[in-house]
């Protein structure tokens, strides 16, 4: 008896599926307007999900253990973006030789130099140390860490884009348009190709700092003097060597005249990395910044909009669970005779509590479906219009958090269907088949 | 077989109703006649289970069903009667066939071909049922009435709204449906013409009153 009652119980609620899949593509008019609302509402969720986590994930990890970052004077957010996530333009430059006071400090434990050069196929061209490429623990698919002037190491998403390979030759692009002032004279060589780091490293070029400088400064006029400058020339060693190599103190000199763009601090203690800004900022015309303070201003001023879009979403999502309810509600008076039918060819009260309750959960399933796969095209799509800024590139993978949006669209598809549901099996079938 | 005994039924705040007792073999025929609201309606509807009674018995084959539970009598309505409405009824969205196999009981398509054929509705199964003509959703309807074999077929004023050929049409149908399903058929009405088809007849209005 038992086995009869379950293969029954599959019967029902084969054809309950069937009945309130047809019931709603019926009258697509009457359903639309609740899955549009749906629709909208996870689609808008979805994608502030979406960007809110990667952006976050994203600046988490190119922040690394940078401590402070110290640059020309302006704003201090630009400078953070600029130089950790190079995600805007530089605030200027500073000179290297008041650079390299400060990253000789005692209480400096990393103090990597940055040089801002120009771009290559929107790329940005960055003079720096091996530090910095430790510091992201990046890893070469192939050839190794540049030894000499204009020879460059690529990035993954570089290497993909450019189809660069060890040994081939590129020209840099003044600044960071595409389109702008082609330096032909000074060809770089691809001498270092690296692993997918997952990091704003995959959408850089790196070189020494003396490349950057050569091929602007000869720009510059002043060739005579950078014909001179090579490797060896420089020290960035924050050990303060006083074993330095003499000879080369006119190379220093001439270094000193020189500027960078920014340095990265890594300090021995917190303590330090919180005073050492403010004598910077009061003493010198370099600014130093707390990466993690900007950026945390940063996304709390972005959460404020965030917050607003969401309250509207969740308001689109309010009024499609109405909507549900009032399409249920709404047709249960044309359907009565269909439900009442059901009842005398033997379906029970509880049968038609499920057929609405069904309904209810194939609309959410439908608006969630599709505004899942909306918002992924609209990634799509915002990925397209920040092409140019290759740091911006957004993924389309399920998020920590969307499976709150899969159980709230459920939920509302439920909850709205209940009243319909509940009335649904309360109909008097005798009283609905006398009164026609 | 249907049989019942003292039937009673009180709507609220109107006199008490006793129906007379009766018993219908399966094969056999039974008219019940009589005025409107002499509650034709509301005996058809204690027999299909769709209301309680206020008291007495009715027993369909070995079972007692008024003595069943609510959720008890639905399925046993879908497993042992089939009811034919005066109205056509059926689920808009679904086709003829798909109407056919509605029931949770009486999933099954080739005996829903089967009646299909006999009742000559094979041809619109996959219409739509406000596609038909009143005389095919006559006969899709009493095609699922008799889609779970029943042991009682109920009709309910079946002809009052069909001309004499269509009338004609149909009391046979119904009457040859109950015949190969060996089930005791029941029809209300007050339809004259019907009598002469169909001789075991009660009249409810020398009962009323």
């Amino acid at each position: 008896m038992y086995r009869f009652e379950f293969i029954y119980q599959l019967i029902y609620t084969e054809m309950l599926w069937k009945i309130a899949w047809k019931n709603i593509i019926h009258k697509p008019l009457n359903t639309s307007l609740c899955v549009c609302l749906l629709i909208f509402g996870v689609a808008i969720i979805s994608l502030l999900l979406l960007i809110q986590h990667q952006l976050e994930q994203k600046f988490e990890r190119d922040l690394q253990n940078i401590d402070v970052v110290i640059g020309a004077k302006g704003s201090p957010l630009q400078l953070v973006l600029s130089a950790i996530y190079h995600l805007d333009a530089p605030t200027g430059n500073i000179k290297l030789e008041e650079a390299r006071k400060i990253m000789k400090n005692p209480y400096v434990k990393e103090a990597i130099p940055l040089a801002f050069g120009d771009s290559y196929m929107g790329f940005r061209i960055l003079g720096t140390t091996e530090d910095y490429l430790n510091k992201y623990n990046a890893k070469f698919l192939s050839g190794s860490i540049f030894s000499k002037s204009m020879e460059a190491i690529i990035g993954s998403d570089v290497a993909l884009r450019s189809g660069g390979q060890i040994g081939s030759t590129f020209m840099g692009t003044h600044g960071d348009s595409k389109g702008g002032h082609i330096h032909e004279n000074h060809p770089y060589t691809v001498v270092g190709i690296l692993k997918k780091t997952n990091t704003v490293l995959d959408q850089l070029v790196l070189t020494n700092i003396e490349s950057v400088w050569q091929v602007h400064s000869q720009e510059n006029a002043h060739q005579s003097q950078l014909d001179t400058i090579h490797a060896s020339s420089l020290d960035f060693d924050h050990d303060h060597k006083h074993t330095h190599d003499h000879e080369h103190t006119d190379h220093i000199i001439t270094a000193d005249s020189m500027e960078i763009t920014a340095i990265l601090l890594q300090y021995k203690s917190k303590m330090s990395a919180l005073n050492m800004p403010r004598i910077i900022n009061e003493q010198t015309n370099m600014q130093a910044v707390l990466p993690a303070l900007e950026i945390n201003r940063l996304f709390y001023m972005l959460g404020i909009g965030a917050t607003t879009l969401k309250f509207i979403a969740g308001g689109i999502m309010l009024m499609a669970g109405f909507s549900v309810f009032f399409v249920l509600y709404g047709r249960l008076r044309e359907r009565k005779y269909e439900l009442a039918l059901m009842r005398s060819v033997g379906y029970q009260p509880r049968h038609l509590f499920s057929l609405l309750v069904l309904e209810g959960v194939i609309l959410a399933a439908l608006g969630y479906v599709i505004g899942w796969i909306l918002s992924r095209i609209a990634i799509h799509f915002i990925n397209q219009q920040a092409e140019n800024n290759h740091n911006l590139q957004f993924g389309k993978e399920w998020i920590p958090g969307e499976e709150f949006l899969l159980i709230l669209t459920f939920l509302i598809g439920i909850i709205s269907a209940l009243i319909p549901a509940w009335q649904a099996m309360r109909l008097d079938v005798s009283e609905i088949i006398s009164e026609k | 077989m249907i049989q019942t005994n003292n039937l009673t039924f009180q709507y609220q705040g109107q006199p008490l109703i006793s129906f007379p007792d009766f018993k219908v073999k399966g094969s056999e025929a039974l008219l019940i006649c009589g005025e409107s609201g002499c509650g034709k309606t509301t005996l058809l509807h204690l027999l299909a289970g769709l209301r309680q009674s206020l008291s007495g018995e009715i027993k369909i084959g070995e079972d007692k069903t008024s003595a069943f539970q609510a959720s008890k009598m639905d399925q046993f309505r879908g497993e042992n009667i089939g009811i034919v409405y005066q109205n056509s009824y059926f689920i808009e969205s679904l086709s003829v066939l798909d109407n056919l196999l509605i029931s949770p009981y009486s999933a099954d398509r080739e005996r829903a071909m089967i009646i299909a054929e006999r009742l000559n509705i094979s041809d619109i199964l996959l219409r739509k049922p406000n596609r038909l003509s009143v005389g095919q959703q006559q006969r899709a309807t009493i095609a699922r009435a008799v889609m779970n074999s029943p042991k009682l077929l109920l009709a309910d004023e079946p002809t009052s709204a069909l001309d004499n050929k269509n009338c004609k049409q149909v009391i046979n149908l119904l009457l040859e449906e109950a015949n190969s399903n060996n089930a005791a058929l029941v029809i209300v009405t007050h339809d004259d013409r019907l009598r002469s088809e169909i001789s075991a007849c009660i009249d409810l209005n020398s009962y009323i009153n």
